[in-house]
C-alpha cells in the first residue's frame, strides 16, 4: 500500500512537470503545425537559469527568503520568454510558408544551438551543479506511511496554478480566442484582422514561459542539473513531447491529459515492472497510440485539400 | 499511341550485352577498393589512413539515409538505430562466431584477428556486414510500415523513439562472454544477450583499419551504384515524386506508403553495413550511448547540407564532415554550434543544400562554362 | 438511379460509371446522388458555379475521398473503395486544379514518373538492371517524349517542370496523365487562366486526345464557350445537386442552369456560347 501511493505520489509530480512542458509543444503545434524541437532545450536553459539567479541573488539554501521561489520563477520565465520570442523571431519566422520539412530541420538546428552554447565555459559550462534546495524535503505531512515533502506539494501546486491560468487565458480571454482562431485558420483569422504575427509570438512566448517553469521544477524535484547536451534533457523533453501527441497534438487539455498518462505509464511500469525499461514503455505508448489513433486520444487528424 | 509492353519487347537488348552492362561496375568496384588496399593506404600516414576509412563509412551511412531523407523527403531521426542494429549483429557474429568456428587466434588473444587479408576472419566479417544489413532491413520494415502512413513530423518523432529504444535495450544487455570455453559451449541465442550493456561491445576484433580499408571502400562503391541506379530508375523517380507531390503522385498510380518504406528498408540495409564495419574499425569502441540520437543528428546534418536527394552532394558534405572536426580539433566544443548555425542558415538561405536534388555534374554552372544546352 | 437521363447506355460498357455518389463532410453536404455515365472516347463536361462540388465529385472519382453512399466503375469494374493508386492503375487518371507537378523534377521525368507505373521491374531488377529493366526504361523514354511531342512540350524535355510556363504546365499535366495508360481521363479545368489564342489550341487538343488515345473525357471547366462548343454531354451541379444535365443546347436553355450562375434570365456570356454552339451543331 506504502509502495502505491508513493507511486501515485511521484506520477502526480511527474505528470505535472511533463505537462507544463507538454504545453509549449502543443500550443505551438497548434498555431504553427509545426514540432518545435527546440522547445525542450529551454526546459534546460530555464533550469539552468534558476540555478543561475538563485546564484547571483544569493539564495541558495533552505534558509532563504520564501519569496525567494517565486522571484526566481519569474525571472527565469521572464528570461525564457524573451529567448523563446527571439527564436521564433530570427529562426522560424523567415519560414513560416516554407515546406515543413525545411522548419523541422531548423528547429534541430535551433536544438543543437541551444544545447551546445550551453555548454560553452562562458554560459554554463560542462559540470553538473546541483539546484539550491530553496524548498524543503522535510516531510510536510503523511500520506499512509508516505512522506509528503514540501517540494511535491510546491510542484503540483504551482503546476496546477499554471494549468488553471493557461485554461482561463486559452478558453476565456481574447488573446486565447485569438490563438484558437489563428489554429483553425491562419489566412482567414488574419483577414478577421488578427495579427497573426502578434499571436504566434505570444504563443511562443507563453510556451517558453511554462517550459522555464518546468525545467526549475524539474530542478528543484530532482536537484541534479547535468550540462545542456546531456541525453538527460532530450529525454525529458522527449517525453513530455510523446504526452503532447498521445493527448493529441494542438489540443490544450490533451497535453495535460497525455501527461498524466505518460507518467503514470512510466512510474508503474518502473515501480512494479523494470526501472530500466521505463522509457521503452514511454515509447511503446507513442507507438500505438500513433498506430491506432495518429490525431490522439484527445485529438482529431487534419485533412489536406487536394 | 503503342503501350510500354509493346514497346519495351522492341527494346530489348541481348543478354550478354545486358549482363557486361549489368556487372561491370560491379568489378570495377572490386577493382578500385583492392587498388586502394595495395597502393593507396600503405602510402598513407595512420592519421590520414584513419581518415580515409572514417570518410568511407560517412559516405556508406550518408547515402543510405539519403535513401529516405533524401529521396523519399521523408525524416528520419533515428538512423543510428539501424546503424547500432547492424554494427551489434555483426560484432556478435564476427567475436562469437569467430572463437566457435576458428577457435582463439595465434596473436591477439581473443580480440585477434583471424588469418589476413581475405583470410577467413575477413569473410566472417563480410557475412557479418550482410547479415547486420539483413537485420537492421527488417529492423526498418517493422518500423517503417506503420509509420510511414503517418505524416511526416510524425515520423520524425517515431524515428527519434525507435532510435532511443533501441540504446535503451542494448544498455539492458549482459557483459560480454570473454571465456573461449564458454563461448564454444554456449548457443547462440544465449550469447545474443551478451553485447556488453553500457559498456559497450568491446572486444571486436579490428579488421577494419588504415592498412585495411578494402571492404570499406569496396561497400562504398556497392553503396553509391545502388544509389545511382536508383536514382536514374522509374522507381528512384517514383521516390523523388512521393517527395515532391505525395498527393499527385498517388494520383499517377504510385503506391506511395509502399515507396516509402522500401526507401526505409533499403536505407536500412545500408545503415547496417555502415554499422557492421563501423563497429570493426581500429579505435572505434561500439557503445549504445556512441549510436544515439546525437549520432543520428550528424548523419542528418550530412544528408541536409549535401542536399536531400544528391548522391554527390552527400559525398561531399559526408567527407567535409569527417574531415572538418580533425582540422578544427582546438575548436572542438564550437564545432556542434557551427553545424547548427550551418543547418539554421541553410534552411533560411539555401534550403536544398549543396546541390539540391541534382549531381555535381547537373549544376548550371557547368552548362554556363561549355556552352552547352540543356539535357 | 436515373440511368435512363443518361446517354449511350445501351451500347458499349461505358468507360466510367458513377451512380449515386453522394459524400457530406460533417454537415456540408459536399455531393448529393451523382450519377455520371461517360461512354467509351466519350467527352463529357461538368459545370456548375464555384463551390458546387465539381473537384470534390473529382476526389470522389479518383479515391481521394470516399463516398458515403454510390458506385464507381471503371470500363465495368468497381473502383470504389480502392485507395486512388489503385484507382490510377485501374485506368482513370486526372490532373488538377492547382496544377500539382514534380517542381524540382525535367519535364520529361514528370511523365516518366508516371509512364513507370505500367512497367514490372522490381527493386532487384532495378539494382542488376536486367535485360527487361533496360528494355522497360529505353521504352519509357521514348513513350514519354512521343507524348510530350504530342502536347508540344517536346522541346522543353530537359527543363525543370517548375521553370515553364504555365500554359506549359498544364499540357505537361495532360501528358503526364496520359502516360498512365488511362480509360478515361479528368480534366480539371484545364484552360482556366490561359488567353484566348491558348484556349484555342487546348480545344483542339483535348478534342483530339480521344482519338489518338482511345480514352474518354469527362472535364470540369468555367470556360462555357469552351463546354459548349466540345462536350457531348453536359452535367450541371449547384451546392453539390444535379440540377441539369443533357447536350449543351439543351443546358443553356434550362433556366435552373441560367438562374444557378447569375440569378437572371439574361446573360451575357450563356448567349454567347448559345449562338455559338447551335450554329455548329454539337
Amino acid at each position: 500500500m506504502t509502495k502505491f501511493v508513493a507511486v501515485c505520489l511521484q506520477t502526480l509530480t511527474l505528470g505535472s512537470l511533463y505537462a507544463l512542458i507538454a504545453l509549449g509543444y502543443t500550443l505551438v503545434y497548434g498555431v504553427l503545425r509545426f514540432i518545435n524541437f527546440a522547445h525542450s532545450d529551454v526546459v534546460t536553459i530555464g533550469a539552468w537559469l534558476a540555478f543561475v539567479f538563485a546564484g547571483a541573488l544569493g539564495w541558495a539554501g533552505t534558509d532563504s527568503p520564501f519569496f525567494a521561489m517565486p522571484v526566481i520563477l519569474m525571472l527565469t520565465m521572464a528570461a525564457c520568454a524573451t529567448i523563446g520570442f527571439t527564436i521564433q523571431r530570427l529562426a522560424y519566422r523567415p519560414l513560416r510558408h516554407a515546406p515543413r520539412l525545411n522548419v523541422l530541420i531548423t528547429a534541430i538546428g535551433v536544438s543543437l544551438l541551444l544545447q551546445n552554447l550551453g555548454q560553452l565555459p562562458w554560459v554554463f559550462g560542462t559540470q553538473p551543479q546541483s539546484m539550491p534546495k530553496l524548498l524543503s524535503e522535510r516531510a510536510l505531512f503523511y500520506v499512509a506511511d508516505v512522506k509528503v515533502p514540501m517540494v511535491d506539494l510546491v510542484v503540483v501546486g504551482l503546476a496546477v496554478v499554471l494549468l488553471v491560468a493557461l485554461e482561463v487565458l486559452v478558453f476565456h480571454s481574447k488573446m486565447g480566442k485569438a490563438m484558437r482562431a489563428v489554429s483553425y485558420d491562419e489566412r482567414t483569422a488574419a483577414l478577421m484582422g488578427i495579427n497573426v504575427d502578434r499571436v504566434i509570438s505570444m504563443t511562443f512566448m507563453i510556451g517558453s514561459g511554462l517550459a522555464a517553469a518546468g525545467g526549475m521544477i524539474y530542478g528543484l524535484k530532482y536537484n541534479q542539473l547535468s550540462q545542456t547536451a546531456d541525453a538527460l534533457w532530450v529525454l525529458l523533453g522527449l517525453k513530455a513531447f510523446v504526452a503532447a501527441v498521445v493527448g493529441g497534438i494542438g489540443n490544450v487539455r490533451g497535453a495535460v491529459a497525455g501527461a498524466f498518462l505518460i507518467a503514470f505509464i512510466e512510474m508503474f511500469g518502473a515501480a512494479y515492472r523494470s526501472p530500466q525499461m521505463r522509457d521503452v514503455y514511454v515509447f511503446a505508448i507513442l507507438i500505438i497510440v500513433l498506430l491506432f489513433k495518429p490525431g490522439g486520444l484527445l485529438g482529431k487528424a487534419a485533412v489536406e485539400k487536394v | 499511341m503503342k503501350s510500354l509492353a509493346e514497346r519495351a519487347a522492341a527494346h530489348r537488348p541481348p543478354l550478354a550485352k545486358a549482363v557486361v552492362w549489368s556487372a561491370w561496375p560491379i568489378v570495377a568496384a572490386l577493382g578500385i577498393a583492392y587498388l586502394i588496399q595495395i597502393a593507396l593506404a600503405p602510402a598513407l600516414s595512420d592519421f590520414h589512413g584513419k581518415l580515409l576509412v572514417d570518410i568511407g563509412i560517412a559516405i556508406i551511412l550518408g547515402v543510405s539515409l539519403n535513401f529516405v531523407n533524401g529521396y523519399a523527403g521523408q525524416f528520419s531521426l533515428g538512423h543510428a538505430g539501424f546503424m547500432a542494429i547492424g554494427g551489434y549483429t555483426a560484432a556478435a557474429l564476427v567475436f562469437y562466431g569467430g572463437l566457435k568456428l576458428f577457435g582463439v587466434p595465434e596473436e591477439g588473444g581473443i580480440s585477434g584477428l583471424h588469418g589476413g587479408f581475405l583470410g577467413p576472419g575477413e569473410l566472417l566479417l563480410l557475412a557479418g556486414c550482410l547479415v547486420g544489413g539483413l537485420v537492421a532491413a527488417l529492423a526498418g520494415w517493422v518500423v517503417g510500415l506503420p509509420s510511414l502512413r503517418l505524416r511526416g513530423d510524425y515520423l520524425a518523432i517515431v524515428t527519434l523513439g525507435f532510435g532511443e529504444i533501441v540504446r535503451v535495450l542494448l544498455q539492458q544487455t549482459d557483459d560480454v562472454v570473454t571465456d573461449p570455453a564458454k563461448i564454444e559451449a554456449a548457443g547462440p541465442l544465449e550469447l545474443a544477450d551478451h553485447l556488453g550493456g553500457g559498456f559497450g561491445f568491446s572486444f571486436t576484433p579490428d579488421y577494419v583499419d588504415p592498412k585495411n580499408p578494402f571492404w570499406v571502400w569496396l561497400f562504398v562503391v556497392v553503396v553509391l551504384l545502388a544509389a545511382y541506379r536508383l536514382k536514374m530508375s522509374s522507381k528512384g523517380r517514383a521516390l523523388l515524386a512521393v517527395r515532391e507531390n505525395e498527393i499527385a503522385a498517388e494520383a499517377m498510380g504510385i503506391p506511395t506508403t509502399r515507396v516509402k518504406v522500401n526507401a526505409f528498408v533499403v536505407s536500412a540495409f545500408f545503415a547496417g553495413i555502415g554499422g557492421a564495419l563501423y563497429a570493426h574499425e581500429l579505435g572505434n569502441s561500439l557503445r549504445p550511448a556512441d549510436l544515439g540520437f546525437q549520432k543520428s543528428i550528424d548523419l542528418v546534418i550530412i544528408v541536409v547540407l549535401g542536399g536531400m536527394g544528391s548522391i554527390s552532394g552527400v559525398v561531399v558534405a559526408a567527407a567535409g564532415l569527417t574531415i572538418l572536426p580533425e582540422l578544427f580539433r582546438e575548436f572542438a566544443e564550437y564545432r556542434m554550434i557551427v553545424y547548427a548555425l550551418a543547418l539554421i542558415l541553410m534552411m533560411i538561405l539555401r534550403p536544398n543544400g549543396l546541390f539540391g536534388i541534382r549531381e555535381i555534374w547537373e549544376l548550371d554552372v557547368w552548362k554556363r562554362l561549355f556552352h552547352r544546352r540543356a539535357r | 438511379m436515373s440511368v435512363a437521363a443518361a446517354p449511350a447506355a445501351t451500347a458499349a460498357v461505358p468507360a466510367l460509371a458513377a451512380e449515386g455518389l453522394s459524400i457530406a463532410f460533417g454537415g456540408l453536404k459536399a455531393v448529393t446522388d451523382l450519377t455520371l455515365i461517360v461512354p467509351p472516347r466519350g467527352l463529357h463536361g461538368l459545370i456548375g458555379p464555384n463551390g458546387a462540388g465539381k473537384t470534390t465529385a473529382f476526389n470522389l472519382l479518383t479515391g481521394v475521398y470516399r463516398a458515403d453512399h454510390g458506385t464507381i466503375r471503371l470500363a465495368g469494374e468497381r473502383i470504389d473503395g480502392r485507395r486512388p493508386n489503385q484507382i490510377a492503375r485501374a485506368g482513370l487518371a486526372r490532373t488538377f486544379q492547382n496544377i500539382r507537378l514534380f517542381g524540382e523534377l525535367t519535364v520529361l521525368d514528370n511523365v516518366r514518373v508516371a509512364g513507370g507505373v505500367r512497367a514490372r521491374s522490381g527493386f532487384a531488377r532495378t539494382f542488376l538492371r536486367t535485360p527487361l529493366y533496360l528494355a522497360e526504361e529505353a521504352a519509357i523514354a521514348e513513350r514519354s517524349l512521343e507524348l510530350l511531342d504530342v502536347l508540344g512540350i517536346g522541346h522543353r524535355a530537359g527543363e525543370q517542370a517548375k521553370s515553364l510556363p504555365y500554359g506549359d504546365q498544364r499540357r505537361l499535366e495532360i501528358a503526364r496523365a496520359l502516360a498512365t495508360e488511362p480509360k478515361v481521363l479528368l480534366l480539371d479545368e484545364p484552360v482556366a487562366g490561359m488567353n484566348t489564342h491558348e484556349k484555342h489550341a487546348m480545344r483542339a487538343l483535348i478534342q483530339s486526345l480521344r482519338e489518338r488515345f482511345g480514352v474518354a473525357i469527362l472535364l470540369i471547366e468555367h470556360d462555357m464557350g469552351l463546354v459548349m462548343d466540345i462536350c457531348e454531354h453536359i452535367t450541371v451541379l449547384d451546392h453539390g445537386c444535379t440540377i441539369a444535365r443533357g447536350k449543351p443546347a439543351e443546358v443553356q436553355q434550362d433556366p435552373a442552369v441560367i438562374e444557378a450562375y447569375l440569378g437572371a434570365p439574361e446573360s451575357d456570356d450563356l448567349d454567347a456560347g448559345a449562338g455559338g454552339a447551335a450554329g455548329e451543331g454539337t
